[in-house]
């Protein structure tokens, strides 16, 4: 099973090297979102600052659904789908694979909106590591998720509109988890209200993780 | 309905279908196909568009399950151990499997570790099938459709697989291609692999077969020989892809029904 995810991760990687669909279409197309975020909060820094770690989390959350079609539309050309599944790949290793690589694109594109937010908003972070922990975790739920959702819509007509209708309402613990994570590591915000809150993105990754992992297979059989 | 049944000793067949039905929504894709390929046997698989050649050829690989029926492929269930299987069974279907932003070396490579096969084996597999270095490097993205062919066979003589699924191998292959796919099957044969080849130029292939069936319907009509005796026109001879294709000596005719040059017993049940 790692050997297949390292194997796929590898390969999702080396194609986003290539194409650099994710850094060079996707992290502007944040980058744009969180700058009208901020045109229409209009001039006033404080309702900028307030609303800053939601409208991160809202941009990531766009960017996410950009970055898991992405990784479907991949696999949709020239059978490269039915490639995967002829070579008897384990489908745990194959989830786990693609969404190990969507998790690395993720933050790097946090990383991008997250300077964007800084410079944008005026935001100082406080608690580093809780504001990168929730990047961290809430990639690995997003992508967790995506990947599930992805594979269930990769076989459909609608699939890149149906996409971000069955992702986004799913994500939402994750966007009401960072948000809080990163109001708790921002200036302003206590640290230790912070906890509950990684106690839920660390639940939804543990539950999408496990589903992907057994239900993967399925999944991509029936797709 | 034509049948030869098996000796008791007889190895099982590496594909055995029953009564196999298959579905693509309310679709019938195969509708009762009795079918057994004798291991190391080659088989055509003949057929207008549309009558099922694809179908079974996906239901042999385990990517199409079937609703009724039974199938065996290399003593396996398809479905029940599909990743077993797969690892044994190398399919040559309409895509060819490539991602555009990756080389063609980078594609073979991918594909003969992701199925399990030896990449020892990938630069003699490049080689034989024209792959220069220079065309390794190129990304998928900018080669022609029969280079892109070249390259899925590639990956299929790299893994080496026990059940040789090709669909249409032809298929956009000029003429030099189209006599190594002649070889490519003779070889996989003489090595013990079992072979079937569906494809609308059976011209190209029935030499080497021990017995082509005919599908319409998504079902087995008919039955007939083949021999597998002859030898196609060396690429040198012909002159482009087109005389191949138009039969003008690319690969010689199979002989007359009954003059088979199979060894291997084989079964048909015609449904």
């Amino acid at each position: 099973m790692w050997r297949d995810a390292a194997l796929v991760a590898g390969k999702d990687l080396r194609i986003e090297a290539r194409s650099r669909v994710a850094l060079g279409q996707v992290a502007p197309f944040g980058v744009v979102a969180l700058v009208l975020f901020a045109f229409a909060l209009g001039p006033d820094p404080v309702p900028m600052r307030r609303a800053a770690p939601g409208l991160f989390w809202v941009a990531v959350l766009f960017s996410t659904v950009l970055a898991v079609q992405r990784s479907v539309s991949v696999e949709s050309a020239d059978g490269a789908r039915d490639g995967l599944r002829l070579a008897g790949l384990d489908p745990a290793g194959l989830f786990l694979g693609k969404a190990a690589a969507v998790t690395v694109q993720l933050l790097a594109l946090e990383a991008v909106l997250g300077a964007g937010v800084v410079v944008l908003f005026g935001v100082r972070v406080t608690d580093p590591l809780l504001v990168v922990g929730s990047c961290l975790l809430g990639a690995v739920g997003l992508a967790a998720s995506g990947t599930l959702y992805g594979a269930l819509s990769a076989g459909l007509r609608v699939k890149e509109t149906l996409l971000p209708f069955l992702l986004l309402p799913v994500v939402v613990p994750v966007l009401l988890a960072g948000t809080r994570l990163w109001q708790a590591g921002v200036a302003g915000g206590t640290p230790a209200e912070g906890t509950p809150w990684l106690h839920l993105v660390l639940a939804f990754d543990a539950v999408y993780v496990a589903i992907g992992v057994l239900a993967f297979g399925p999944i991509q059989e029936s797709a | 309905m034509a049948s030869a049944a098996p000796s008791h000793s007889a190895p099982p067949p590496a594909v055995s279908l029953r009564g196999a039905v298959a579905l693509s929504g309310r679709f019938p894709l195969l509708a009762g196909v009795d079918l057994d390929v004798a291991r190391g046997e080659v088989a055509l698989v003949e057929g207008p568009n549309g009558a099922g050649k694809t179908s079974l050829l996906r239901v042999c690989a385990g990517l199409v399950p079937v609703v009724a029926g039974e199938v065996s492929v290399l003593g396996l269930d398809p479905v029940r151990k599909r990743t077993a299987l797969r690892r044994r069974v190398g399919l040559l279907a309409h895509g060819s499997h490539l991602y555009d932003d990756l080389t063609v070396r980078e594609n073979v490579r991918f594909a003969v570790r992701a199925a399990g096969g030896d990449t020892g084996r990938i630069p003699a597999a490049c080689e034989r099938l024209g792959l220069t270095s220079r065309l390794l490097a190129t990304p998928a993205a900018k080669l022609s459709a029969g280079q892109r062919r070249r390259v899925a066979l590639a990956v299929l003589v790299a893994r080496s697989p026990e059940l040789w699924l090709l669909d249409e191998p032809h298929a956009g292959l000029d003429a030099s291609a189209r006599a190594l796919v002649y070889d490519l099957v003779a070889e996989a044969s003489s090595i013990g692999a079992t072979v079937v080849v569906a494809s609308h130029e059976p011209e190209l292939t029935e030499a080497l077969a021990d017995r082509a069936v005919l599908v319409a319907g998504g079902r087995i009509v008919s039955e007939r020989p083949c021999g597998r005796h002859a030898r196609p026109v060396p690429a040198t001879e012909a002159t482009d892809a087109t005389e191949a294709t138009d039969g003008a000596g690319a690969l010689p005719p199979c002989p007359p029904a009954g003059a088979t040059g199979g060894t291997d017993e084989v079964v048909v049940h015609v449904a």
